[in-house]
């Protein structure tokens, strides 16, 4: 796949590249809400309400998730195996446990009488999150393939697995740097 | 003038001398046993070349059905008080027949026809079929590339364009008709299915349908991007791009950056209809009855889809605009005049774009202040319109033209941008927009800039890259008499219109019936429903010549009919998997050398020759 298309004015490799425009696609879409919110916030008639406390471990787990797979991907290129394929599971356990605190934090919310259909100024937080959260599933989809190959594939160092892990590894903290940026930004507005 | 030296080139031993050899062909793996059966070969096929034709035959399937749409409720306008039962075997209860048997077009159907004739047109066919079909037909093989960057993703942004499509033509079945709000899809209209009969289950589909569309819509473009970037052969920098290339980068940066925004709109819509949230919806009544919805402001969708609209339009022309130079120069015998000026006016277009969004509401109730920043930046896209209008106009100066059909769709093209963008400037400026905000006068004004000129670059491009599409050229003559009388009808069906709209006739209105003021324009409605079927019925001929020609057309017989100088002349009659046998082209030229040094022209892949001055 890669060889074939190998040129002299390569100098990132195509799907490393199909990605990040992937993600500045991904950053409109945020852009958008979030200058929606904005818009609307300004219109007035806007209810002020507590963020869940539990945003803030949302926050703690997904960076630690983070870590983990920076950690498994230096054990590869280490041929520290164990580091590897356990940071790999972690970073996985632990974005699961970001949905679930997420879930907890929608029920919070739901619980003090911000509802889903109530003043936009709800809506907003459910419909980012949500979104969020539906992106965080796609990447655990691509973490669940890179533990495939960690467990499966017999353990070797080859070019077209580590700009594959490479992928997974920048997605995975585009999408924590997402959950940064809607923290902060729902916390300031 | 002196002698120009003709000339004939070998592109084969050229390459095979200086080509950069990638060993494409060595791996076994693929190469020939690659895509063996018809499935994988013509119908799920990662070849961008299949790709291309796929987009534009669906394409072509599309504007059929668009254009017969408009036929129907072009009848509605111009023939009121004629009877349409003789329709009712093919629309069925859309068409009221009564105990006289006089058959009338039932209103909701009407404004179905409308929305969905202008989703279509705007997404499938201008959006899908123009630069779907050319950026894939064309990206690998003008910059000297082997495929796109990622085939899979770029068949993958084919079939999800056609599974949108599906729902989109299943849409058309539904009992309670199609979505029916106009292509726009406003709030409320839009956002409460119990609005009217169309904003039930019609709109449901037509918004799956569009969220389809626009992850086909980046799955390509991201792809189209990536291999401009990164896969160019050797030689070709991007001062050496044709201009169609820098044209569809910048289409597909556009793109990128402004679908994603109106999937976040079409996001809250869809929230508000199914979950109740109230984004834009307030105070509402529907039957005397007041909705529980509050707090939200349509006017919010306006800006989410504006975002989007506007750079739309120039996702729609540029792809156009693009195909027009390359052909222009080619068959002008002259390099393209301006080529710097050429690429900067793209890329300014494509960043102004995204700064006149709000010229789409100036009577939505915005802040008139906000709305001059709006006018001004509207106003400045009409320099880099202009020099683009210019530099094609002297290209075409004391040119050695060769009026074959490419060209004269090419030179049509810039006819209609003209006369279409001068209207554009009235529009822009707010105090006059007020008045003609919501008339014929905008309709007039965006069927001649975008639907027409859009229409005849593609056209151009068809007829110009069809030999190498199929190998076989299309018929000169049925294309002059399709471009003729394509000419004649689309003036007549849209010049009127602009007279109508400054006499206040407002656009979306099913009848007149009530309006004595506008009953003086019953003639010109009728003209122009006339020339719109005129129009329709010359498409016939198009479609014939392209489907006919496909299996009987005058066979290509030597690899440059054209005689022009980008690298797509280089390969065989057929290009196979890979697009050239051996070796890549290298890249030693820009691709605009036409009659330079009293030679005919020079190929991009042809070397230097001592001593000679080259433009890039
Ligand atoms: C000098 C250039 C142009 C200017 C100043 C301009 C200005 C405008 C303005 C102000 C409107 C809003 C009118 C209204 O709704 O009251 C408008 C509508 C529109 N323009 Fe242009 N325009 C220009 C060129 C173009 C081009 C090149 C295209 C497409 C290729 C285009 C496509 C459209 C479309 C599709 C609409 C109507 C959308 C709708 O309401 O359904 N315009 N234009
Ligand atoms: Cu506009």
């Amino acid at each position: 796949m890669t060889t074939k298309y190998e040129h002299t004015n390569t100098t990132i490799h195509p799907m490393m590249f199909l990605l990040w425009l992937g993600m500045a696609g991904i950053v409109m879409l945020f852009g958008a809400l979030t200058s929606a919110y904005i818009v609307r916030e300004s219109a007035g008639n806007w209810l002020e309400f507590q963020l869940p406390k539990l945003f803030l471990w949302n926050t703690a787990v997904i960076l630690a998730s983070s870590v983990a797979l920076h950690a498994a991907y230096i054990g590869y290129k280490k041929r520290r195996i164990t580091t590897y394929r356990m940071g790999l599971v972690i970073s996985f356990a632990l974005g699961l446990l970001f949905l679930a605190l997420q879930y907890m934090a929608w029920n919070e919310l739901f619980a003090r009488g911000i509802e889903l259909t109530g003043n936009p100024s709800g809506s907003f937080v459910y419909v980012m999150t949500g979104i969020h959260a539906l992106h965080l599933v796609s990447g655990l989809m691509a973490l669940g393939v890179a533990i495939y190959h960690a467990f499966k594939l017999p353990y070797e160092i080859t070019q077209k697995r580590v700009n594959r892990f490479k992928l997974v590894l920048y997605y995975w903290h585009f999408l924590a740097g997402l959950w940064i940026y809607l923290f902060l930004f729902l916390n300031i507005m | 003038m002196a002698e120009i030296k003709e000339v004939t080139y070998q592109p084969d031993s050229i390459i095979e001398e200086l080509g950069y050899d990638d060993h494409f062909h060595d791996h076994g793996h693929d190469g020939d046993k690659y895509q063996v059966g018809f499935v994988s070969k013509y119908i799920f096929s990662t070849d961008h070349k299949i790709i291309a034709k796929q987009y534009l035959i669906t394409g072509i399937i599309w504007a059929i059905i668009a254009a017969g749409m408009s036929v129907i409720f072009r009848l509605q306008l111009g023939f009121p008080e004629e009877s349409m039962a003789w329709l009712r075997p093919l629309l069925g209860k859309w068409i009221v027949v009564n105990s006289e048997g006089f058959g009338t077009l039932a209103p909701e159907f009407y404004y179905a026809l409308v929305t969905i004739h202008g989703t279509i047109l705007v997404f499938f066919v201008l959006t899908a079929g123009l630069s779907g079909t050319f950026s894939n037909f064309l990206i690998p093989l003008q910059i000297g590339a082997r495929d796109m960057a990622s085939p899979f993703l770029n068949m993958l942004s084919y079939w999800f364009f056609f599974l949108a499509g599906l729902v989109m033509f299943l849409s058309l079945f539904v009992s309670t008709g199609p979505f029916s709000g106009g292509w726009v899809a406003y709030p409320p209209l839009s956002a409460l299915p119990q609005a009217m009969s169309g904003s039930g289950v019609g709109m449901d589909l037509w918004l799956m349908s569009l969220v389809f569309f626009v992850v086909s819509v980046l799955l390509g473009g991201i792809n189209y991007i990536t291999t401009i970037l990164n896969l160019r052969t050797k030689g070709m920098t991007m001062l050496r791009l044709p201009l169609t290339i820098w044209s569809f980068l910048v289409t597909a940066i556009i793109g990128l950056l402004s679908f994603p925004v109106l999937v976040a709109g079409f996001f809250l819509l869809i929230f508000d209809r199914t979950i109740g949230t109230s984004f834009y919806l307030s105070d509402i009544f529907i039957g005397g009855e007041a909705l529980n919805h509050t707090g939200g402001s349509p006017v919010l969708y306006q800006h989410l889809f504006w975002f989007l609209g506007h750079p739309e339009v120039y996702i729609i022309i540029l792809p156009a605009m693009g195909i027009v130079s390359e052909v222009m120069s080619t068959h002008a015998r002259k390099p393209i005049f301006g080529y710097k000026a050429m690429i900067v006016s793209i890329a300014s277009i494509g960043f102004l774009s995204f700064l006149v969004w709000a010229h789409h509401m100036f009577v939505s109730g915005m802040n008139p202040f906000i709305a001059n920043f709006f006018i001004l930046f509207t106003l400045i896209i009409a320099i880099p319109s202009a020099i683009k209008v210019f530099n094609w106009l002297t290209t075409l100066y004391q040119g050695d033209l060769h009026l074959r059909v490419p060209m004269l769709f090419a030179i049509g093209f810039v006819s209609f941008f003209i006369s279409g963008g001068l209207t554009g400037l009235f529009l822009g400026n707010a105090p006059i927009d007020i008045q003609v905000h919501d008339t014929y006068f905008v309709v007039g004004h965006f069927h001649i800039v975008m639907g027409v000129a859009a229409f005849f670059g593609m056209w151009a491009g068809v007829y110009h890259w069809f030999p190498k599409m199929y190998g076989r050229f299309m018929n000169e003559t049925m294309g002059k008499i399709h471009f003729w009388l394509t000419l004649i009808s689309a003036y007549m069906v849209f010049w009127p219109m602009q007279y109508l709209g400054i006499a206040g006739v407002p656009r979306r209105y099913y009848s007149f019936d009530s309006f004595q003021t506008f009953s003086m324009f019953d003639g010109m409605n009728k003209v122009i429903t006339v020339f719109a079927i005129i129009a329709f019925f010359t498409q016939l001929i198009f479609i014939f010549n392209f489907f006919y020609s496909i299996f009987y057309g005058r066979k290509v017989k030597s690899k440059n009919p054209w005689k022009a100088t980008t690298l797509e002349w280089s390969t065989d009659i057929h290009p196979g998997h890979g697009n050239w046998e051996g070796k890549l082209p290298t890249v030693h030229r820009w691709p605009y050398d036409y009659n330079i040094d009293q030679v005919e022209y020079k190929p991009q892949y042809v070397p230097v020759s001592e001593g000679e001055e080259v433009i890039h």
